[in-house]
């Protein structure tokens, strides 16, 4: 890889005593679109949220995350405000309570585009209504004097998205943002997020709890477990050589191409609590290859290939001459 | 827009019609105020002529018809004690309450807003736990403890105010203090408490995603906000400039609408009794009503149900 657009090493955090991350290795090129899956807790949106500065005041954050070289975390308001929508937009879940309800759709998009672009009056509200109808939001010149709770979710989710392209950023950070949706609705906001990135060449990283939605929209995953990357490949790659015992559960929980979507949810046993972290390997305690080996520490990412990492002590045995 | 007024409107009446006709029956099953306002030892045929010329010996649902007749004429009654207007008597008490209850709205909003922002801002500092002890100690102490305490330190100790009286504007210090302190409290706890359940909401951190300075999110997003819960409670200060005054009247002896309630309600001189429970009902009822229309200001989902 080039110089990576953003660069996440060692990211670690901690609400009060419970590790919600425990050293996070990532980096994302520029124009790449990266899948970031797990089931729920993992620190999924934990990860994103922190490397933008946007967790509570109580969050202990260690680590690093570059931006084109330049270091973010910590960095002083002023930085993080310019780096926030004008280079790294984000989008939410749910879209209907990630708008201000008292603000109206225009105003918020023309809001970032006075921070990131000095567009203020006639111009913004004109290049506002411009990304409405990129996002395929119909008769936007009427929409922009619209309050949220007048759209759809679907709809505000096209907002949020043209409130991110708003600021021309590098990259945009999808947090779930189809789980609130309609199946429908779903598919078309994932197309729009793919076409979106082809016009514009930002990177994406879509956040998801579903293998078979990162499939089609990304060139490359990274599996989450319990706050820690777990395993890293091309899709393909992926798909068809999974090495981590998770990834092949999710894998093996993942409904044949054709049929419905449904939650990832059919490894036997939970994610473990925050702070009740097994010794060693966080996936053991659910893993049908567990050892004892596995509770001894903490395994470390190894390439089986290159651009194919997992964190499983198997694999290393693998690579190693019997 | 204005279906949702008549509404309103018809509700404030039948509020008003409640306060009052429920304040008539109370008066004059709890006591006869021909024995009161004569004295206990009045030659029978005095109390007697009383009545008549009250129309007290009538049975109680002509009084009451007689009684609302004459409200929509515009008629309040007379007093029994004096035999003026009731209304005359109420009206020449009101300046003195709001020159009370006015200063101690403005230190209410003065202090409890700010004070409210600024804890849930520093959630857990050491400014917001003062604010908190000190808005839970405010709005715990009752007001008539609260201002014999200030007498007791201020005049009685330090001899710095008068206790009670309506000389001068010093006279005002104590009692305006007393009410403003209680009800900075109740905003600063209330304000604190919206705030910091705004600032949790999603579309806050979407504020700061979008690089929004903090200063902008706060003032931006989160105060407009946080001010729909907060006028209903400042709707509710507003409803009771002229009956809040009540105890602390009395505590400081200030000639106001409250200290003339007490003796009136004391007297059972209803007709007095009544046109102040009216004049606090409306009050009340207006308030509210500005209250509904603010929020439909304030708040656009209200305002397309409303409309
Ligand atoms: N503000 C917070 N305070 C305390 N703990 C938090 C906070 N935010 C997240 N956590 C904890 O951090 C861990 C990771 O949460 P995160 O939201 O990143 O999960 P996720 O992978 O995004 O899950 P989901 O798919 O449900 O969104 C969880 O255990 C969660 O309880
Ligand atoms: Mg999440």
């Amino acid at each position: 890889m080039s110089e990576p657009l953003v660069a996440i090493r060692g990211l670690a955090v901690d609400f009060g005593g419970a590790p919600a991350l425990r050293g996070i290795d990532l980096a994302i090129a520029p124009g790449e679109a990266l899948g970031l899956v797990g089931e729920s807790g993992c620190g999924k949106s934990v990860t994103w949220l922190a490397a933008l500065g946007l967790l509570p005041g109580r969050a202990r954050v260690s680590g690093s995350v570059r931006l084109a070289g330049e270091e973010i975390l910590g960095a002083a308001p002023a930085v993080l405000d310019r780096v926030r929508g004008g280079r790294v937009a984000m989008i939410f879940q749910d879209p209907a309570s990630s708008l201000n309800p008292v603000h109206r759709i225009g105003r918020q998009v023309a809001e970032a585009l006075g921070l990131h672009r000095g567009l203020r009056g006639v111009a913004a509200r004109a290049e506002a209504r411009r990304l409405l109808d990129q996002v395929g939001i119909p008769d936007a010149g009427r929409r922009l004097d619209a309050y949220p709770h007048e759209l759809s979710g679907g709809q505000n989710q096209r907002v949020m998205i043209a409130m991110a392209l708003a600021g021309q950023p590098e990259l945009l950070v999808a947090d779930e943002p189809t789980t609130a949706l309609d199946v429908t609705i779903q598919a078309q906001i994932l197309e729009l997020l793919g076409a979106l990135r082809r016009e514009t060449g930002m990177a994406l990283v879509l956040i998801s709890h579903d293998l078979g939605v990162v499939a089609e929209t990304c060139e490359r995953v990274a599996v989450m477990y319990a706050g820690r990357i777990v395993e890293e490949a091309r899709v393909a790659r992926l798909f068809a050589a999974p090495t981590h015992p998770y990834t092949q559960g999710l894998l093996g929980a993942l409904p044949p191409l054709d049929g419905p979507r449904r939650p990832l949810s059919a490894i036997p046993g939970s994610v473990p609590e925050p702070n009740g972290m097994p010794p060693g390997c966080a996936f053991a305690p659910r893993c049908p290859h567990a050892a004892a080996a596995c509770a001894l520490g903490v395994p470390e990412a190894v390439a089986v290939e290159p651009d194919h990492a997992a964190a499983c002590l198997r694999a290393v045995r693998e690579l190693l001459p019997a | 827009m204005l279906r949702f007024l008549g509404f309103r409107l018809l509700r404030a009446a039948i509020t008003i019609v409640m306060v009052v006709s429920f304040a008539f029956v109370v008066l004059r099953l709890s006591g006869d105020p021909a024995q009161i306002i004569m004295g206990a030892d009045a030659p029978p045929e005095a109390i007697a002529a009383f009545r008549r010329a009250w129309g007290l010996e009538e049975p109680l649902w002509l009084q009451y018809l007689r009684y609302f007749g004459a409200i929509f004429s515009g008629d309040l009654g007379r007093s029994m004690r004096d035999g003026r207007e009731a209304i005359a008597l109420v009206a020449e008490r009101i300046p003195a309450t709001l020159a009370l209850t006015i200063p101690a709205l403005l230190i209410k909003l003065g202090i409890g807003i700010p004070a409210g922002i600024t804890a849930a801002l520093h959630r857990n500092s050491l400014v917001d736990r003062a604010v908190m002890v000190l808005a839970v100690a405010g709005f715990t102490v009752p007001s008539f403890v609260l201002g014999l305490l200030l007498v007791l330190v201020f005049a009685v100790q330090l001899g710095w105010l008068p206790s009670g009286g309506q000389e001068s504007w010093r006279h005002a210090i104590l009692p305006i203090v007393t009410m403003g302190v209680g009800g900075a409290a109740v905003l600063a706890r209330f304000t604190r408490s919206a705030m910091l359940e705004v600032l949790g909401q999603p579309y806050i951190r979407t504020a700061s995603a979008k690089g929004v300075p903090w200063r902008a999110v706060v003032w931006g997003h989160a105060l407009p906000n946080a001010a729909i819960p907060t006028v209903t409670i400042i709707g509710f200060m507003v409803g009771s400039l002229i009956a809040g005054a009540v105890v602390v009247e009395s505590v400081f002896s200030w000639p106001g609408v409250g200290r003339l309630l007490v003796v009136a309600v004391a007297n059972r001189d209803l007709a007095v009794v009544q046109c102040i429970l009216l004049l606090v009902a409306a009050t009340m009822v207006a308030a509210n009503l500005v209250v509904d229309l603010l929020y439909g200001a304030l708040d656009p989902r209200l305002r397309q149900r409303a409309g």
